[in-house]
């Protein structure tokens, strides 16, 4: 039973060492420096990413509460990059933060909070696992301690989240009266698509399309991103959302699959309904955090077409356009957090001229952004084209038009941050800007992962082969 | 002879200028890569004759197939026919024309330099890719760097135009990949699995009500890309506002792989569907015939000349197409050599007049034969060639289109031909007009008196196109049996569903 506790629960066991870790280090007399605390984390998240790749377990624990197995150890790596790849990036911004190691414990303990999520085996644990990953995310979303903005964000992001737990706790209930259970294989033997059970299904959808702000549940993003620090703002639209998203894909392939008719058709509206407010909104945003708040949310619209398409194709497509939205969109952040810690501008106006200063960064942003527009060579192309791909699988033509008329429309806001940064001219552009080599290294993950995943094949021939 | 080497020789630049320092190295390193990859269009050129007179009738020679995506049927997968190899040889004297003339490139050479190879990289890969999946992959590769091409180094209104030219093209492509998703989920290789090889898709037959569905969406979304009327509009407006070498890539290679696409995938695998529709083509290629000529005549900036009379030109590829006949296929295929070439020449010409004098206006030009007689008479070159005359390759094309249209019995035909014959007149108009404005004559601008003839660069890249369309306008025949057994494969096809 122990040796089942460490070996399945690995890669939770570790963040929690890692957490107690920093809890000392805070709780200790020493007054640590900044600089080499940051180094010390990053080691200690590095190896974390790494210690995931070593043992790969398999199994129940918990009366099959709890569950590990290739695929959901795949997708923990999948978030722990993204973990690392935020906090390089965010160390100009925490140098000259006070409170260095709460974040961290924060942090941690929403990432700590999704891996019992994607692990989860009954609805109990998921909800568990669901709310400590979001409690802490509205305390971090208020770490800019002395902007009020942060506070709204916050406070903003709370009441919604409690608002969006309540419905899915709701929908937990009455799927709990209509099957007499919490176990999701045993929730699937009952499951028979009688209307109590696709409305209590509606309750759960619409707790998951608050989590990862599919239209009509998305209101709250734009806020809460621009209050955020950019940091939390990333962890936000990536890791979060991501985590969400693995979830729904293994729940709603595997569990709800005897309502596949009802939920292919809420996911279809939704879809559309998502690409197209969200293009829509993107178009006219002015500071960059919002824009790319609303991008991400046209994002989750194509990822909810490769949802939709009830088949391997769809579920792996899922998966491999979150590791490569992880590189894309983590690749924009880090330039704007980069531009936002150190020359304090956030506004895309303020990105004019940007190529003469700043030439590599902006190659940098431009590549991120070609990526979630889908341009070849670059990983995005395929992300996307896979997700139509097999969300075409089901015949329905009419989704792939709008999806392929919406990736026109997306473009053209991605072109006009290309155009304000390379072709407007201007008198006063950000300056140099000179970094520290660990949001360096971050830029250079994101950079080589999204040149690298599309064209080389290995990765989502692994995710295939996982699903299989 | 391995062809992605075609792909890798420009990528391999491109990566190799990346850390290059000062404009020079650039573009030594630039010129020495374009021209070999004008050697190795050669050396496919003489291999693929060397097979073909060994006996080799395979429909596609040097392929090699490669698993990319095997869960999703994705294969690199290239092969040449004749058809291919005329475009690439086309685009090898673009990419080296182009690179020659931005020589004097100050301004970001290096990502000048660098997104010309990236172009030049699509447009091979676009040529050789046997699989549609390859060939979208390097369609849609070659739509960005025009954008920044456009939007950094243009003139006049840039930033709209590329913006423009962009969003048309990527609507485009988002057609093509709803036209190309939908072939794919009607093949069926056994046991219910699809393909992307364009060679056993030409095997399969696509069952009518798919073909009728989905030929719309291939063949407007490439036709977007070969400036198929009523899409036309990005072609002025992207054409003018370019800088010399992206107008002479754009127009040379970049609106092929429109008129490639369509032959290569809308018709070549939906046949039944081209010939159901072919009338529709007719009558818009004959509109964009006609309809750009007379927008040239009204046109005085010299850019938007050559740009509207290449929505006229381009019309005749479109005409070729719908025609379904062998002859006006293989003439549509020479006529995208020959405009590529062609039009190439004149926008060089074009840049090279405007670096000198600072206008394009037709009536702030004239008498320049006088002061640059190099330039001027390769004007006029191209011009002729742009009317059609006899000994240049534009006049070989049309011909072979008319004469291929004509072949068809039915009255709709050859209307439809005789009014795209009729054009010729307006172009000579619109052409020997602008000539006579801006060579002939009295000298406009006593300033220019001063002005330069071309340098080294100018003249070789302008003595390599020309070389090129007198090539195909006095020795026709090489091409033509290039062409005709990848034409007839197609048409071949189309007869035995027709009938």
């Amino acid at each position: 039973m122990l040796n089942d506790f460490l070996y399945l629960m690995n890669a939770e066991l570790l963040i929690t060492i890692i957490i107690f870790i920093l809890l000392f280090l805070k709780l200790s007399n020493e007054e640590w420096k900044n600089e080499g605390l940051l180094n010390f984390i990053n080691l200690l998240l590095f190896i974390n990413l790494a210690a995931g790749f070593f043992y790969i377990p398999n199994g129940n624990l918990f009366g099959n509460m709890f569950r590990a197995n290739e695929l959901l150890t795949f997708e923990k790596n999948l978030l722990n990059l993204g973990t690392l790849i935020i906090s390089l990036q965010s160390y100009d911004w925490l140098k000259n933060h006070k409170h260095v190691p709460e974040f961290y414990m924060l942090l941690l303990s929403t990432l700590l909070g999704m891996f019992f999520m994607i692990s989860s085996n009954n609805l109990l644990m998921f909800y568990l696992g669901l709310e400590l990953s979001t409690i802490p995310l509205a305390a971090l979303s208020n770490f800019d301690l002395d902007k009020r903005r942060s506070s709204e964000a916050a406070f903003k992001m709370i009441m919604s989240s409690a608002f969006s737990s309540g419905l899915l706790l709701f929908g937990i209930s009455m799927l709990y009266g209509a099957t007499g259970t919490l176990d999701f294989s045993g929730i699937k033997a009952h499951l028979n698509g009688n209307s109590f059970q696709v409305f209590s299904f509606i309750l759960l959808l619409a707790g998951f399309g608050f989590k990862i702000s599919a239209v009509p549940f998305h209101l709250w993003t734009a806020d809460v991103y621009e209050g955020s620090p950019v940091a939390v703002t990333s962890y936000f639209s990536v890791i979060s959302k991501g985590a969400v998203l693995f979830v729904m894909v293994s729940v709603f392939y595997n569990v709800f699959t005897p309502l596949a008719n009802s939920w292919y058709n809420m996911i279809f509206l939704i879809a559309v309904a998502t690409m197209i407010i969200g293009n829509l909104f993107a178009l006219r945003q002015q500071n960059m955090k919002r824009f790319l708040a609303f991008s991400s949310i046209a994002q989750i619209g194509f990822i909810l077409v490769g949802m939709s398409a009830q088949s391997t194709a769809g579920s792996s497509s899922v998966i491999f356009f979150i590791l490569i939205y992880i590189f894309s969109n983590l690749g924009a952040f880090g330039v704007i957090s980069l531009v936002s810690a150190i020359a304090g501008k956030e506004n895309m106006d303020d990105y004019k001229g940007f190529y003469k200063t700043n030439p590599v960064l902006s190659w940098a942003l431009a590549i991120s952004l070609f990526s979630l527009a889908g341009i070849p060579p670059l990983a995005g192309f395929f992300g996307k084209f896979f997700l139509l791909f097999a969300g075409a699988g089901k015949g329905n033509y009419s989704l792939i038009v709008i999806a392929a008329l919406n990736m026109v429309v997306s473009l053209y806001y991605y072109l006009k941050v290309i155009k304000i940064m390379f072709m407007d001219a201007n008198e006063h552009p950000i300056e140099k800007i000179k970094t520290h080599w660990q949001p360096k290294i971050a830029m250079a993950i994101c950079v080589g992962g999204i040149i690298m995943t599309g064209i080389a094949s290995g990765a989502y021939n692994y995710i295939h082969s996982l699903l299989k | 002879m391995n062809l992605s080497l075609l792909v890798i020789l420009p990528l391999l630049t491109a990566v190799a200028i990346i850390p290059l320092k000062g404009a020079q190295s650039v573009r030594v390193i630039s010129l020495i890569s374009s021209s070999l990859q004008l050697l190795l269009a050669f050396a496919l050129l003489y291999f693929y004759w060397k097979e073909r007179s060994a006996g080799n009738t395979d429909s596609m020679l040097f392929e090699s197939n490669y698993r990319w995506y095997a869960p999703l049927h994705i294969n690199y997968h290239v092969g040449v026919d004749g058809i291919s190899i005329a475009m690439i040889l086309l685009t090898s004297f673009v990419v080296l024309a182009g690179v020659l003339i931005s020589w004097n490139v100050e301004k970001l050479s290096k990502e000048f330099f660098f997104l010309l190879l990236f172009l030049s990289l699509g447009a091979y890969g676009f040529f050789i890719s046997l699989d549609l999946f390859t060939l979208f992959f390097f369609l849609e590769i070659a739509v960005i760097p025009k954008f920044l091409l456009i939007g950094i180094w243009g003139s006049g209104k840039k930033e709209y135009s590329a913006m423009k030219l962009a969003l048309m093209l990527m609507a485009g492509s988002a057609l093509v990949f709803v036209g190309l998703i939908g072939l794919y989920l009607n093949t069926n290789t056994g046991n219910g699995q699809h393909t992307f090889d364009i060679l056993q898709i030409a095997q399969m037959n696509i069952p009518l009500s798919a073909q009728k569905f989905f030929f719309p969406f291939a063949f407007v979304g490439f036709g977007i890309f070969g400036a198929l009327f009523p899409f036309h509009t990005w072609v002025p407006d992207g054409h003018s506002s370019a800088p010399t070498a992206a107008s002479m890539f754009l127009a040379g290679i970049s609106m092929k792989l429109g008129g490639y696409g369509c032959l290569r995938v809308a018709t070549f695998l939906m046949p039944e569907a081209a010939h159901q529709y072919s009338w529709i083509i007719i009558v818009l290629a004959s509109v964009a015939i006609l309809y750009g000529a007379f927008a040239t005549m009204m046109q005085t900036d010299l850019k938007y000349i050559n740009a509207y009379s290449s929505v006229s030109h381009c019309g005749f590829v479109l005409l070729g197409i719908g025609m379904l006949t062998k002859t006006a296929i293989t003439g549509a295929v020479m006529q995208m050599v020959s405009h590529g070439l062609m039009t190439a020449l004149f926008f060089a010409c074009i840049g090279m007049i405007y670096d000198r004098t600072h206008t394009r206006q037709l009536s702030q030009l004239g008498g320049l034969l006088k002061i640059m007689p190099f330039i001027s008479t390769v004007f006029v070159i191209a011009g002729l060639c742009s009317l059609g005359l006899p000994g240049f390759s534009g006049f070989v094309a049309e011909v072979t289109v008319f004469m291929g249209g004509w072949q068809n019995a039915d009255n709709f035909y050859r209307i439809a031909t005789i009014i795209a014959c009729a054009s010729i007149v307006v172009t000579a108009v619109y052409i020997l007009r602008a000539v006579g404005k801006a060579i002939m004559g009295p000298l406009a601008n006593s300033d220019h008196s001063l002005l330069a003839d071309a340098k080294w660069n100018e003249r070789s890249a302008a003595a390599l196109l020309i070389i090129g369309i007198i090539a195909i306008g006095i020795a026709p025949f090489w091409l033509n049996d290039l062409l005709t057994p990848a034409t007839e494969i197609i048409v071949n096809k189309i007869s035995a569903i027709v009938k």
